[in-house]
Protein backbone atom coordinates (compact mmCIF):
# COMPACT_ATOMS: atom_id res chain seq x y z
CA UNK A 1 0.00 0.00 0.00
CA UNK A 2 1.56 3.05 -0.85
CA UNK A 3 -0.36 6.24 0.39
CA UNK A 4 -1.28 9.29 -1.96
CA UNK A 5 -0.46 7.01 -4.60
CA UNK A 6 -2.94 4.11 -4.55
CA UNK A 7 -6.05 6.22 -3.87
CA UNK A 8 -5.39 7.96 -7.12
CA UNK A 9 -5.32 4.98 -8.94
CA UNK A 10 -8.90 3.92 -8.42
CA UNK A 11 -10.41 2.51 -11.48
CA UNK A 12 -14.10 3.02 -10.38
CA UNK A 13 -13.22 6.80 -10.21
CA UNK A 14 -11.08 6.47 -13.21
CA UNK A 15 -14.20 5.61 -14.99
CA UNK A 16 -16.25 7.93 -13.87
CA UNK A 17 -13.77 10.65 -14.96
CA UNK A 18 -13.42 9.31 -18.04
CA UNK A 19 -17.51 9.36 -18.61
CA UNK A 20 -17.36 13.00 -17.38
CA UNK A 21 -14.63 13.73 -19.92
CA UNK A 22 -16.41 12.66 -22.93
CA UNK A 23 -20.06 14.12 -21.67
CA UNK A 24 -18.31 17.57 -21.43
CA UNK A 25 -15.98 17.38 -24.54
CA UNK A 26 -18.26 18.53 -27.59
CA UNK A 27 -14.94 18.94 -30.14
CA UNK A 28 -12.08 16.58 -29.55
CA UNK A 29 -9.96 19.02 -27.97
CA UNK A 30 -5.66 19.10 -28.29
CA UNK A 31 -4.18 19.03 -25.09
CA UNK A 32 -0.07 18.46 -24.07
CA UNK A 33 0.98 17.24 -21.43
CA UNK A 34 4.26 19.08 -20.63
CA UNK A 35 6.04 15.89 -18.68
CA UNK A 36 7.18 12.83 -19.70
CA UNK A 37 6.15 10.88 -16.69
CA UNK A 38 2.82 12.08 -16.99
CA UNK A 39 3.20 10.61 -20.93
CA UNK A 40 4.40 7.51 -19.67
CA UNK A 41 1.60 6.72 -17.03
CA UNK A 42 -1.39 8.46 -19.85
CA UNK A 43 0.07 5.60 -22.13
CA UNK A 44 0.56 3.21 -19.46
CA UNK A 45 -3.03 2.91 -18.22
CA UNK A 46 -4.30 3.53 -21.59
CA UNK A 47 -5.71 6.81 -20.83
CA UNK A 48 -5.15 7.54 -24.43
CA UNK A 49 -7.37 5.42 -26.01
CA UNK A 50 -10.12 5.17 -23.53
CA UNK A 51 -10.14 9.20 -24.50
CA UNK A 52 -9.89 9.10 -28.09
CA UNK A 53 -11.54 11.22 -30.20
CA UNK A 54 -12.46 13.18 -27.23
CA UNK A 55 -9.45 14.74 -26.34
CA UNK A 56 -6.27 14.05 -28.27
CA UNK A 57 -2.91 14.39 -25.85
CA UNK A 58 0.44 15.58 -27.73
CA UNK A 59 3.15 14.95 -25.57
CA UNK A 60 5.52 17.41 -25.15
CA UNK A 61 9.12 18.13 -23.88
CA UNK A 62 9.33 17.40 -20.74
CA UNK A 63 12.23 14.56 -21.00
CA UNK A 64 15.29 16.15 -19.96
CA UNK A 65 17.69 13.81 -21.27
CA UNK A 66 15.72 14.11 -24.69
CA UNK A 67 15.85 17.92 -24.39
CA UNK A 68 19.78 17.70 -23.57
CA UNK A 69 21.79 18.98 -26.98
CA UNK A 70 24.31 16.81 -28.28
CA UNK A 71 26.94 18.96 -28.01
CA UNK A 72 26.97 18.62 -23.87
CA UNK A 73 26.82 14.49 -24.10
CA UNK A 74 29.93 15.04 -26.22
CA UNK A 75 31.42 17.05 -23.42
CA UNK A 76 30.41 14.78 -21.03
CA UNK A 77 32.30 11.74 -23.14
CA UNK A 78 35.12 13.83 -24.07
CA UNK A 79 35.36 14.38 -19.93
CA UNK A 80 34.71 10.65 -19.31
CA UNK A 81 37.77 9.86 -21.30
CA UNK A 82 40.06 12.08 -19.07
CA UNK A 83 42.31 10.31 -16.66
CA UNK A 84 41.69 10.26 -13.47
CA UNK A 85 38.06 11.59 -14.14
CA UNK A 86 34.24 9.66 -13.03
CA UNK A 87 31.77 11.17 -14.57
CA UNK A 88 28.41 10.71 -12.99
CA UNK A 89 24.78 10.74 -13.86
CA UNK A 90 21.74 9.39 -14.07
CA UNK A 91 20.47 6.46 -15.57
CA UNK A 92 18.93 7.65 -18.62
CA UNK A 93 21.59 10.60 -19.14
CA UNK A 94 23.99 7.33 -19.61
CA UNK A 95 21.71 5.49 -22.06
CA UNK A 96 21.29 8.68 -24.56
CA UNK A 97 23.51 8.42 -27.97
CA UNK A 98 25.80 11.42 -28.45
CA UNK A 99 27.28 11.76 -31.60
CA UNK A 100 30.15 9.03 -30.94
CA UNK A 101 27.62 6.65 -29.04
CA UNK A 102 26.19 6.63 -25.24
CA UNK A 103 28.18 7.69 -22.22
CA UNK A 104 27.29 3.30 -21.32
CA UNK A 105 28.99 2.69 -24.78
CA UNK A 106 31.98 4.56 -23.74
CA UNK A 107 32.53 2.74 -20.53
CA UNK A 108 32.29 -0.44 -22.17
CA UNK A 109 35.57 0.76 -23.98
CA UNK A 110 37.39 1.71 -21.18
CA UNK A 111 35.68 5.36 -20.31
CA UNK A 112 35.09 5.79 -16.13
CA UNK A 113 30.92 6.78 -15.47
CA UNK A 114 29.14 5.76 -12.99
CA UNK A 115 25.56 5.64 -12.66
CA UNK A 116 23.85 7.44 -10.02
CA UNK A 117 20.54 7.98 -7.88
CA UNK A 118 21.08 11.10 -6.49
CA UNK A 119 23.42 13.88 -7.23
CA UNK A 120 24.40 14.06 -3.67
CA UNK A 121 25.83 10.19 -4.07
CA UNK A 122 28.27 11.80 -6.24
CA UNK A 123 29.57 14.26 -3.80
CA UNK A 124 29.97 11.08 -1.20
CA UNK A 125 32.00 9.48 -4.14
CA UNK A 126 34.22 12.66 -4.76
CA UNK A 127 35.07 12.54 -0.40
CA UNK A 128 35.98 8.93 -0.13
CA UNK A 129 38.12 8.88 -3.62
CA UNK A 130 40.11 12.15 -3.20
CA UNK A 131 42.19 10.58 -6.31
CA UNK A 132 39.63 11.30 -8.48
CA UNK A 133 38.41 14.22 -10.18
CA UNK A 134 34.16 13.56 -9.85
CA UNK A 135 32.42 15.20 -12.29
CA UNK A 136 28.36 15.01 -12.36
CA UNK A 137 26.77 15.55 -15.22
CA UNK A 138 23.92 18.06 -14.12
CA UNK A 139 20.45 17.83 -16.34
CA UNK A 140 16.74 17.81 -15.55
CA UNK A 141 13.84 20.34 -15.20
CA UNK A 142 12.93 22.38 -12.24
CA UNK A 143 12.12 19.25 -10.15
CA UNK A 144 16.33 18.30 -10.18
CA UNK A 145 17.92 21.61 -9.89
CA UNK A 146 17.42 21.55 -6.27
CA UNK A 147 18.87 18.64 -5.95
CA UNK A 148 22.03 18.96 -7.99
CA UNK A 149 22.00 22.67 -6.54
CA UNK A 150 22.27 21.12 -2.89
CA UNK A 151 25.28 18.65 -4.57
CA UNK A 152 27.15 21.99 -5.33
CA UNK A 153 26.14 23.36 -1.87
CA UNK A 154 27.57 20.31 0.24
CA UNK A 155 30.94 20.10 -1.99
CA UNK A 156 31.68 24.02 -1.21
CA UNK A 157 30.92 23.45 2.48
CA UNK A 158 33.14 20.20 2.61
CA UNK A 159 35.89 22.33 0.70
CA UNK A 160 36.12 19.61 -2.04
CA UNK A 161 38.36 20.49 -4.75
CA UNK A 162 37.31 17.14 -6.95
CA UNK A 163 33.75 17.62 -7.52
CA UNK A 164 32.65 19.74 -10.34
CA UNK A 165 29.16 20.21 -12.37
CA UNK A 166 28.40 20.24 -15.85
CA UNK A 167 25.28 21.68 -16.02
CA UNK A 168 22.33 21.48 -18.53
CA UNK A 169 19.23 21.99 -16.80
CA UNK A 170 16.61 23.19 -18.68
CA UNK A 171 13.29 25.57 -17.90
CA UNK A 172 9.99 24.13 -18.76
CA UNK A 173 7.99 27.49 -19.03
CA UNK A 174 10.10 29.34 -21.72
CA UNK A 175 10.21 26.29 -23.86
CA UNK A 176 6.00 26.44 -23.38
CA UNK A 177 6.10 29.45 -25.08
CA UNK A 178 8.11 28.85 -27.64
CA UNK A 179 5.78 26.09 -28.87
CA UNK A 180 2.96 28.60 -28.43
CA UNK A 181 4.41 30.42 -30.78
CA UNK A 182 5.25 28.39 -33.48
CA UNK A 183 3.12 28.77 -36.48
CA UNK A 184 2.23 25.38 -36.91
CA UNK A 185 0.99 24.89 -33.11
CA UNK A 186 -1.37 22.80 -32.21
CA UNK A 187 -1.94 23.23 -28.39
CA UNK A 188 -5.24 24.27 -26.88
CA UNK A 189 -4.85 23.45 -23.33
CA UNK A 190 -2.04 22.88 -21.25
CA UNK A 191 -1.92 19.91 -18.70
CA UNK A 192 0.97 21.46 -16.36
CA UNK A 193 3.89 19.49 -15.17
CA UNK A 194 3.13 18.69 -11.53
CA UNK A 195 6.32 17.84 -9.35
CA UNK A 196 7.83 21.32 -11.29
CA UNK A 197 5.25 23.24 -9.93
CA UNK A 198 5.91 21.85 -6.67
CA UNK A 199 9.00 23.58 -6.38
CA UNK A 200 8.66 26.94 -8.37
CA UNK A 201 4.46 27.01 -7.85
CA UNK A 202 2.23 27.92 -10.19
CA UNK A 203 1.99 31.97 -10.22
CA UNK A 204 3.99 32.42 -13.24
CA UNK A 205 1.79 31.03 -15.48
CA UNK A 206 -0.79 33.49 -14.99
CA UNK A 207 0.25 36.07 -17.97
CA UNK A 208 0.78 33.10 -19.73
CA UNK A 209 -2.47 31.68 -19.83
CA UNK A 210 -3.53 35.23 -20.53
CA UNK A 211 -0.97 36.23 -23.28
CA UNK A 212 -2.60 32.64 -24.97
CA UNK A 213 -5.63 32.44 -24.12
CA UNK A 214 -4.58 28.67 -23.43
CA UNK A 215 -5.48 26.79 -19.94
CA UNK A 216 -2.87 25.92 -17.97
CA UNK A 217 -3.73 23.30 -15.35
CA UNK A 218 -1.49 22.03 -12.77
CA UNK A 219 -1.68 17.34 -13.05
CA UNK A 220 -0.25 15.07 -10.92
CA UNK A 221 0.80 11.67 -12.65
CA UNK A 222 -1.63 8.80 -11.27
CA UNK A 223 -4.77 8.05 -13.72
CA UNK A 224 -7.25 10.03 -11.13
CA UNK A 225 -4.78 12.94 -11.04
CA UNK A 226 -4.12 12.99 -14.55
CA UNK A 227 -8.13 12.72 -15.74
CA UNK A 228 -9.06 14.93 -13.12
CA UNK A 229 -6.39 17.97 -14.67
CA UNK A 230 -8.00 16.49 -18.01
CA UNK A 231 -11.63 17.40 -17.01
CA UNK A 232 -10.54 20.78 -15.80
CA UNK A 233 -8.93 21.93 -18.93
CA UNK A 234 -11.47 20.57 -20.78
CA UNK A 235 -14.53 21.89 -18.98
CA UNK A 236 -12.56 25.69 -19.36
CA UNK A 237 -12.05 24.62 -23.07
CA UNK A 238 -15.60 24.23 -23.65
CA UNK A 239 -16.65 27.28 -21.77
CA UNK A 240 -14.28 29.68 -23.20
CA UNK A 241 -12.45 30.12 -20.23
CA UNK A 242 -8.44 30.34 -20.08
CA UNK A 243 -7.23 30.62 -16.58
CA UNK A 244 -4.40 28.40 -14.07
CA UNK A 245 -5.60 25.77 -12.18
CA UNK A 246 -4.07 23.02 -9.88
CA UNK A 247 -5.51 19.85 -9.48
CA UNK A 248 -2.58 18.63 -7.88
CA UNK A 249 -2.64 19.94 -4.62
CA UNK A 250 -1.35 17.97 -2.12
CA UNK A 251 2.18 18.40 -4.14
CA UNK A 252 1.73 22.19 -4.97
CA UNK A 253 1.20 25.05 -3.73
CA UNK A 254 0.60 28.36 -5.51
CA UNK A 255 3.85 29.84 -4.51
CA UNK A 256 5.52 26.27 -4.62
CA UNK A 257 8.40 25.40 -2.07
CA UNK A 258 10.13 28.56 -1.33
CA UNK A 259 12.83 26.79 0.66
CA UNK A 260 13.91 24.76 -2.61
CA UNK A 261 14.13 27.87 -4.51
CA UNK A 262 16.20 29.30 -2.24
CA UNK A 263 18.76 26.38 -2.65
CA UNK A 264 18.29 26.88 -6.47
CA UNK A 265 19.03 30.67 -6.34
CA UNK A 266 21.77 30.02 -4.21
CA UNK A 267 23.70 27.92 -6.75
CA UNK A 268 21.80 28.83 -10.12
CA UNK A 269 21.26 31.45 -12.34
CA UNK A 270 18.83 31.61 -15.19
CA UNK A 271 20.71 31.67 -19.09
CA UNK A 272 19.94 30.71 -22.14
CA UNK A 273 20.04 27.02 -23.32
CA UNK A 274 20.19 25.35 -26.59
CA UNK A 275 17.80 22.64 -26.42
CA UNK A 276 17.50 19.39 -29.06
CA UNK A 277 15.06 20.14 -31.47
CA UNK A 278 13.55 24.06 -30.38
CA UNK A 279 17.11 25.02 -30.74
CA UNK A 280 18.62 27.94 -28.71
CA UNK A 281 15.43 28.88 -26.30
CA UNK A 282 15.65 32.21 -23.86
CA UNK A 283 16.19 31.93 -20.12
CA UNK A 284 15.57 27.90 -21.05
CA UNK A 285 18.21 26.75 -18.72
CA UNK A 286 20.44 27.58 -15.75
CA UNK A 287 24.04 28.47 -15.19
CA UNK A 288 26.34 28.03 -11.86
CA UNK A 289 26.63 31.79 -10.29
CA UNK A 290 30.12 33.32 -10.14
CA UNK A 291 30.25 32.13 -6.68
CA UNK A 292 30.18 28.68 -7.84
CA UNK A 293 32.27 28.56 -10.60
CA UNK A 294 35.28 26.95 -9.23
CA UNK A 295 32.92 23.72 -9.52
CA UNK A 296 31.75 24.59 -13.51
CA UNK A 297 33.65 21.45 -15.62
CA UNK A 298 34.38 23.55 -18.36
CA UNK A 299 36.85 25.68 -16.19
CA UNK A 300 38.15 22.94 -14.13
CA UNK A 301 39.07 21.37 -17.32
CA UNK A 302 38.97 24.33 -19.81
CA UNK A 303 37.03 22.87 -22.43
CA UNK A 304 34.47 24.27 -24.26
CA UNK A 305 31.02 22.73 -25.32
CA UNK A 306 30.92 22.85 -28.81
CA UNK A 307 28.27 25.22 -30.67
CA UNK A 308 28.29 23.32 -34.11
CA UNK A 309 25.52 20.54 -34.23
CA UNK A 310 27.51 17.71 -35.15
CA UNK A 311 24.98 14.93 -34.98
CA UNK A 312 26.21 11.72 -36.56
CA UNK A 313 24.34 9.90 -39.40
CA UNK A 314 22.25 7.69 -36.89
CA UNK A 315 20.97 11.14 -34.81
CA UNK A 316 19.87 12.40 -38.17
CA UNK A 317 17.74 9.98 -38.77
CA UNK A 318 16.22 10.74 -35.53
CA UNK A 319 13.07 13.28 -35.66
CA UNK A 320 13.47 14.01 -31.97
CA UNK A 321 12.70 17.29 -32.61
CA UNK A 322 9.51 17.14 -34.33
CA UNK A 323 8.22 14.40 -31.62
CA UNK A 324 9.40 16.93 -28.62
CA UNK A 325 7.54 19.21 -30.19
CA UNK A 326 4.58 17.25 -30.20
CA UNK A 327 4.91 17.95 -34.32
CA UNK A 328 4.62 14.09 -35.01
CA UNK A 329 3.74 11.08 -33.30
CA UNK A 330 6.41 8.14 -32.38
CA UNK A 331 4.22 6.22 -34.43
CA UNK A 332 4.04 8.08 -37.73
CA UNK A 333 7.88 7.91 -37.77
CA UNK A 334 9.48 5.60 -40.22
CA UNK A 335 11.96 4.56 -38.32
CA UNK A 336 9.52 3.96 -35.28
CA UNK A 337 9.90 -0.09 -33.70
CA UNK A 338 11.97 -1.03 -37.13
CA UNK A 339 15.69 0.74 -37.17
CA UNK A 340 14.83 2.62 -33.71
CA UNK A 341 13.87 0.30 -30.78
CA UNK A 342 14.96 0.48 -27.16
CA UNK A 343 17.71 -1.88 -27.78
CA UNK A 344 19.03 0.02 -30.20
CA UNK A 345 17.44 3.64 -30.32
CA UNK A 346 18.20 5.88 -33.08
CA UNK A 347 17.50 8.91 -30.56
CA UNK A 348 16.86 9.97 -26.73
CA UNK A 349 12.82 9.92 -26.83
CA UNK A 350 13.09 5.91 -27.87
CA UNK A 351 16.23 5.76 -24.72
CA UNK A 352 14.55 7.46 -21.64
CA UNK A 353 12.05 5.89 -18.93
CA UNK A 354 10.57 9.39 -20.18
CA UNK A 355 10.56 9.68 -23.77
CA UNK A 356 7.94 9.65 -25.90
CA UNK A 357 8.94 6.88 -28.69
CA UNK A 358 9.65 4.33 -25.39
CA UNK A 359 6.50 4.92 -24.20
CA UNK A 360 4.91 4.17 -27.26
CA UNK A 361 6.71 1.58 -28.11
CA UNK A 362 6.33 -0.28 -24.92
CA UNK A 363 2.48 0.06 -24.51
CA UNK A 364 1.33 0.77 -28.03
CA UNK A 365 3.42 -0.95 -29.98
CA UNK A 366 2.60 -0.89 -33.97
CA UNK A 367 -0.99 0.35 -33.44
CA UNK A 368 -1.54 4.34 -34.70
CA UNK A 369 -3.99 6.67 -32.73
CA UNK B 1 13.05 11.85 -14.61
CA UNK B 2 10.66 13.95 -12.87
CA UNK B 3 9.35 11.04 -10.67
CA UNK B 4 8.44 12.08 -7.32
CA UNK B 5 7.40 9.45 -4.54
CA UNK B 6 5.73 10.18 -1.83
CA UNK B 7 6.93 8.70 1.84
CA UNK B 8 6.43 9.00 5.64
CA UNK B 9 9.40 10.99 7.71
CA UNK B 10 10.08 7.88 10.10
CA UNK B 11 13.21 9.76 11.51
CA UNK B 12 15.20 12.71 11.42
CA UNK B 13 19.13 11.99 11.72
CA UNK B 14 20.82 15.22 11.08
CA UNK B 15 18.82 18.77 11.12
CA UNK B 16 21.74 20.50 9.29
CA UNK B 17 20.30 23.66 6.85
CA UNK B 18 22.58 22.12 3.88
CA UNK B 19 23.54 18.70 5.21
CA UNK B 20 20.09 17.22 7.05
CA UNK B 21 18.86 13.97 6.49
CA UNK B 22 15.47 11.68 7.74
CA UNK B 23 14.96 8.33 7.34
CA UNK B 24 11.58 8.33 4.95
CA UNK B 25 9.76 5.03 4.50
CA UNK B 26 8.09 4.29 1.05
CA UNK B 27 5.39 1.28 1.49
CA UNK B 28 7.12 -0.59 3.92
CA UNK B 29 10.77 0.53 2.50
CA UNK B 30 12.76 2.80 4.72
CA UNK B 31 15.44 5.06 3.02
CA UNK B 32 18.06 7.78 3.96
CA UNK B 33 16.58 11.16 2.21
CA UNK B 34 18.16 14.83 2.44
CA UNK B 35 15.54 17.03 3.60
CA UNK B 36 17.64 20.89 2.86
CA UNK B 37 14.46 21.40 0.86
CA UNK B 38 11.76 20.51 3.57
CA UNK B 39 13.44 21.89 6.88
CA UNK B 40 9.81 22.13 8.60
CA UNK B 41 9.00 18.42 7.82
CA UNK B 42 8.52 16.51 11.16
CA UNK B 43 7.86 13.11 11.89
CA UNK B 44 4.89 11.41 10.64
CA UNK B 45 4.61 14.25 7.69
CA UNK B 46 4.90 12.79 4.29
CA UNK B 47 7.19 14.54 1.62
CA UNK B 48 7.94 13.71 -2.08
CA UNK B 49 11.26 12.31 -2.90
CA UNK B 50 13.29 12.76 -6.09
CA UNK B 51 16.50 11.80 -6.74
CA UNK B 52 17.24 11.22 -3.14
CA UNK B 53 15.92 14.67 -1.96
CA UNK B 54 12.60 15.63 -0.38
CA UNK B 55 11.18 18.50 -2.89
CA UNK B 56 8.15 19.40 -1.36
CA UNK B 57 5.81 18.41 2.00
CA UNK B 58 2.70 16.52 1.21
CA UNK B 59 -0.58 18.88 1.81
CA UNK B 60 -2.37 16.15 3.88
CA UNK B 61 -5.67 18.27 4.01
CA UNK B 62 -5.33 19.16 0.42
CA UNK B 63 -5.64 15.55 -0.26
CA UNK B 64 -7.92 14.09 1.70
CA UNK B 65 -10.25 16.85 0.89
CA UNK B 66 -9.95 15.36 -2.81
CA UNK B 67 -10.39 12.30 -2.11
CA UNK B 68 -13.76 13.51 -0.54
CA UNK B 69 -14.59 15.04 -3.49
CA UNK B 70 -13.61 12.30 -5.39
CA UNK B 71 -15.70 9.98 -2.85
CA UNK B 72 -19.12 12.03 -3.50
CA UNK B 73 -18.86 11.47 -6.95
CA UNK B 74 -18.15 7.81 -6.55
CA UNK B 75 -21.31 7.81 -4.53
CA UNK B 76 -23.27 9.63 -6.98
CA UNK B 77 -22.30 7.22 -9.05
CA UNK B 78 -23.61 3.69 -7.14
CA UNK B 79 -26.74 5.69 -6.12
CA UNK B 80 -27.21 6.15 -10.35
CA UNK B 81 -26.48 2.26 -10.54
CA UNK B 82 -28.82 1.63 -8.12
CA UNK B 83 -31.36 4.03 -10.11
CA UNK B 84 -30.57 2.40 -13.16
CA UNK B 85 -30.86 -1.18 -11.30
CA UNK B 86 -34.42 -0.66 -9.93
CA UNK B 87 -35.26 1.51 -13.16
CA UNK B 88 -34.53 -2.34 -15.03
CA UNK B 89 -36.62 -4.36 -12.28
Amino acid sequence: MMKFIDEFRDPVLATELVRRIRATAKQPWVLMEVCGGQTHSLLRHGIDVELQDAVELIHGPGCPVCVTDISAIDLAQQLASLPGVMLASFGDMLRVPGSQGSLLTARAAGANVMMVYSPVDAVRHAQSHPELQVVFFAVGFETTAPATALAVLQAHQLGLENFSVLVSHVRVQPAMEVLMQAPDNRVQGFLAAGHVCSITGYDLYDDFAQRYRVPVVVTGFEPVDLLQGILECVTQLETGTAEVRNTYGRSVARFGNPAAQRVVETVYEIDDRAWRGFGVIPAGGYRLRENFATFDVQRRFGLTRSTETNDSATAQRCRAGEVLSGRLKPCDCPEFGTACTPDSPLGAPMVSSEGACAAWFRYHRGSKL
Amino acid sequence: MCLGVPGKVVEWIDRDPVFGRALVEFGGIRRECHMACVPDAEVGNYVIVHAGIAITRVNEQDAERTLQDLAAIAEGLSARDEFNSAGTV
